[in-house]
This record gives C-alpha cells, structure tokens and sequence, in this order.
C-alpha cells in the first residue's frame, strides 16, 4: 500500500445467490495510487466483486468503502461519478463510431471539454487516428482498448478493470500493461482482475486469491516467501556418490532430496549462507558443479497452491 | 422526479436516436407501418361514400384508423430497448455510470416518442393532404369538417404513443429476452386498439367532452406506467438475473439509484 486512507476499504463483504453463495466474508484494504490483483479460478466471485463494488448489485451483508463513499444504495451514483469500469466484454455500440461511443460516455459523466479528453483518451490506447471508424469494424483487442479509452474519460478515483488484456496480442498487452503503470503514477488506484499471472506478477503491489472466500492478500514476493520454504537446486556433471554424507553435515542445509540423477534440491534455513557453503563442500568432495541457484516459484505456483490447498492463509 | 439530469437524458435520447438510424430493421419498421397506415388510409376515404349530410362515421373511419399508427410503431422499439442493450452486452458498462434509472427509462422514451410523433403527425399531413386534392368533395368536406376525429388525432397521438412506450418498456425491464418483451407489448398495445377501433365503429362518440376524458385518463396512465417501469427497474436483475436476496435481518437491499 502506498500510505494515507485507503481508497477501497471491504469488510466482511458476502454475496449471495439464493442457494449459492458468490464470495463470503471477504476483507481487504486498497491504498490510492496502488495496482491490486484480484486473482481466483472461473467461478470463485471475482466479477461479482467487482460488480458488487462499483454498486451494480447489492451486497448480503458486509461493509465497504469505495472511494471514500460507503457502499450504500443511496450513495450508487457517487460512487460511480468516482470509478470507473472495464468489464470483461468491451460493450460498445457496434453501429456508433468510436467518438461517439466516447462522447456518449463523456455525456454520462458530465464531463467537460470532451473533444479534448476523447482525443486524449484514445492517444493513451494508441487509437489517436481511429476515432470516425465504426466500432463493428474493430478487431476484438481495438475494441478492447476503446473500452479502456473509456474508463479514463472521468479521470476516476478507482479503476475496476475487469481482465483487461483478455484477447489481445502479446504486444497490445504490453501497452495495456504500460497504460496501468502509467495510471499508477497519476495516482489512480487500479482494481484489477485476471486470469494471467504472469500479468499480475509484473504490474500489481499486491494480489489477493479468491475462491469464494478470501486465501492470501499481499506482495507477490511475501506470498512466495510464506508459502514456499527456501530451496537451492544443486546441479552436478555426475551422480553424487555419497549426497547424503557431503548435504548432512552442512548446518545450512535442513533436507535434501534427488530430484532427478545429477539434480538435487536442497531445503535451507537461509539461501546467502547456504549456497556458498554447499559449492565449498561439493569443491572438497570432488564433484564438479553445473550449477548452484535458488528455487524459483511464480506467482502461479503460488496460485496454485492456495486454491489446491483450500485452505485460508490471510494476510503476511 | 428527484435528482433528473437532462444532459444525461438528452445523452442517452441522443444515442439511442443515432443507433436507430443505423439500425436497418427499425428504419424499416418505422417507415413501412406509417407508410401502409397511410395508403389503407387514403383507400378508405376514396373507397367510402358519405352520407347525404355528409357527417356520420365515415369521415372518421379513416382518420381514427390513422391513430393506430402512433400505437403500433413505437411497441416494438420500445420493447427492444432495455432488454436489448442487455443482450448486445452494452447494459453493464452503462449500468456503471453515474446514469440513474429514471434518467435511462426518460432518455430511451424520449428517443422512441420523437420518431413516432413526427412521422405519425407526417402521415396526418399527407393523409389530409391527399383528401385536400385527391378524395370527393363531399368526403373531403365531412373530414375537414369533423373537429372532434381531427383533435382526437392531435391529442391522442402522443397519448397513445406514450402508452405502447410505457408497456413496451416496462416488458423490456422485466424480461429476460428481447422476443419476450415484443410479444408482451404488442399483446399490451390491444386496448389502446380497442379504443381507436370503439371510435371507429362507433361505440365511443369522439366528441370534445369525451375525447378530453380519455386523454386526461390516458395521460394518468401513461405516467402511472412510466413511473412503475422506473421502479422495476433493478441493476442486479438485470446484470445476473435475479433479485437481490434477502439480508438475514430481514431487510430487502432493493433501493437502486
């Protein structure tokens, strides 16, 4: 979080559909200016998060605060005069050109001068010349960043972007993913969900894990750290002959296992310490070393942790 | 009403407007109803003898027939408007702005009534037009004559329209499917035909007297409809499907700005 009142404040916040319930108790806090991922498998209550938050339907029971107005039903238009919404389908008007679909929005935000934001706000997505094409005409990613060209027209508090790379090309992603670093230093505070870790890992400050209820909010570096024990992979031209005896006697080293021949990973109390005792000790035993690294795990691995675990972990 | 802006109004009117010219299907429904109302029309007046006297219904036939137009030609829009947003994916991000529901109900009504207005009053003016030159004397005589059919057509017109709005709107708030809110107004727009059809044949004597009943009675309805469609109206319905539940408490989280 990047300090002062936050601009998201959720507290115990459930959802429920008649039978089934869409998320339950969730908690969690987003400071102003930062980039939350909001990460979870098809089903788990992500776009009803968001929906429930930008005041599209009513939560069951819980609190929040959405851009320092409380998620109250007579508050719904304030709310989102503050924010703005990506959903995941761009929901344009196919027959309307893209600056009227832009002036249309504009309208609805009371924006002024919107020639200028329009125009402004199609530069951002790299649309600056495509403004009298029909949106019909557009490619699904054009599309997709119109609808992004939209959310910036009421220079909102909060962005709900709702898996905003999803059906874009490497490259257009990589624009997208520099607009919402670029919003970051304008002190917008992004919401973000999506399915591609890789994405969060690279542009979110935290990321929360949801499967209906809340597993793990944090820094994707703190969630490796409390979710994964330090490990160093130990590669080697040959076989140890004897790995137990030259891994057992250094301290560092708490276990190790073989993961494949000439391949060992090795579970240490501390990788800086650990990794140049154990080339000294491979050194003296006579082994040549291929390689001594740390064990690296991804986001994914540890997406995939919490939701094959089930189990809720909170917040580091 | 409480907490109406007209810009966002006039936005939403103006959109939709722009849509609808672009729109094939409703250009040609918008113009083939009038248009065929208006030949029927004229095929009556030439077809139809008056009487000695020149008055009786005759005069009125063709001209009440025309009042079915302003009932007929807005229902189908009117239905498509909301349910159809719905379906082309583009409620939930207009669901998202600061865009109350009264605000979206007016500026879609709007756009609907304007079309239907100004063509069904065109079709008048030719229709008067072609009796003016083409129909018998005494035909056109009893028709210029006949004041009470010619100011029903005037006050009725928008009367009438904004019934078949109001349903064909309030279907398309409620139903899940575009072809379900169509089939539930034109279903609505029946008694607003019988109506028209009463006058035509008769039953109802569209004197001054009762043609400002009707129309202070229908203008009560018409804003008795609109305001119920306003107050159906509910994002969460629309959006996922189904009402909001019940808090454990007891309370019913339905207010929805």
């Amino acid at each position: 979080m990047t300090g002062g009142q936050p601009a998201l404040v959720v507290e115990q916040l459930t959802k429920v559909f008649g039978e089934r319930t869409a998320f339950s108790e969730i908690s969690f806090e987003v400071g102003h200016g930062e980039i939350f991922g909001f990460l979870g498998p098809n089903g788990a209550g992500k776009t009803t998060t968001v929906r429930t938050l930008s005041t599209l339907i009513e939560p069951t029971s819980g609190t929040a605060i959405v851009a320092g107005m409380e998620l109250r039903p007579e508050n719904g238009v304030e709310i989102r005069q503050r924010i703005a919404v990506m959903p995941e389908s761009p929901g344009l008007y196919l027959r309307l050109s893209v600056n009227e679909n832009l002036q249309y929005f504009a309208s609805l935000y009371g924006v002024t001068d919107a020639t200028t934001k329009i125009a402004s706000a199609l530069e951002s997505v790299n649309l600056g010349d495509r403004g009298l094409e029909l949106c019909g005409g557009l490619s699904k990613g054009l599309r997709q960043r119109v609808a992004l060209a939209r959310t910036l027209l009421s220079d909102p508090t909060i962005m709900f972007l709702d898996e905003p790379t999803s059906g874009l090309d490497p490259v257009a992603a990589l624009e997208v993913h520099n607009l919402i670093l670029e919003l970051r230093k304008r002190g917008v505070t992004i919401f973000l969900t999506t399915h591609r870790l890789e994405e969060a890992e690279k542009v979110c400050d935290r990321v929360a894990i949801l499967n209906t209820t809340l597993r793990i909010v944090g820094k994707p570096k703190e969630l490796r750290e409390q979710l994964f024990e330090k490990q160093l992979v130990v590669r080697t031209v040959a076989p140890l002959s004897e790995p137990d005896k030259i891994f057992s006697a250094i301290h560092s080293v708490l276990q190790w296992r073989s993961s494949e021949p000439s391949s060992y990973v090795l579970t240490v109390s501390d990788v800086d310490v650990a990794a140049p005792e154990v080339s000294r000790s491979l050194i003296s035993a006579g082994a040549d070393i291929l390689s001594v690294a740390e064990a690296q795990h991804s986001l994914e691995d540890v997406y995939l942790e919490i939701v094959d675990s089930g189990e809720k972990v909170g917040e580091p | 009403m409480m907490g109406l802006d007209g810009a966002r109004v006039r936005a939403v009117a103006r959109k939709d407007l722009q849509d609808f010219r672009r729109k094939r299907t409703i250009v040609l429904s918008m113009s083939l109803i009038p248009l065929t109302y208006l030949i029927v029309a004229m095929v009556l007046i030439t077809v139809l003898s008056v009487t000695k006297n020149g008055s009786g219904p005759i005069p009125t036939v063709p001209l009440l027939y025309l009042l079915l137009n302003p009932v007929m030609m807005p229902a189908i829009v009117a239905s498509y408007s909301v349910v159809g947003e719905r379906e082309q994916g583009t409620l939930e991000p207009l669901l998202s702005t600061p865009l109350r529901q009264q605000e979206l109900i007016l500026g879609k009504a709007a756009a609907v009534m304007l079309p239907t207005i100004v063509l069904s009053y065109a079709v008048y003016a030719l229709f008067l037009a072609f009796v003016a030159l083409f129909a018998k004397s005494a035909s056109a005589s009893a028709v210029f004559h006949d004041g009470p059919a010619l100011v029903s057509l005037v006050i009725f017109t928008p009367l009438l329209a904004g019934w078949s709005i109001a349903v064909g709107m309030a279907a398309s708030v409620r139903a899940n499917e575009a072809r379900v809110a169509q089939q539930v107004a034109t279903l609505s727009s029946f008694p607003a035909i019988a109506i028209v059809v009463f006058m035509m044949i008769g039953l109802i004597h569209p004197h001054f007297l009762v043609a400002l009943e009707f129309a202070v009675g229908l203008a009560l309805l018409d804003a008795l409809i609109l305001r119920l469609t306003i107050q159906m109206f509910n994002r969460e319905r629309l959006i996922v499907g189904t009402v909001p539940t019940r808090k454990p408490g007891g309370g019913m989280m339905s207010s929805n700005p």
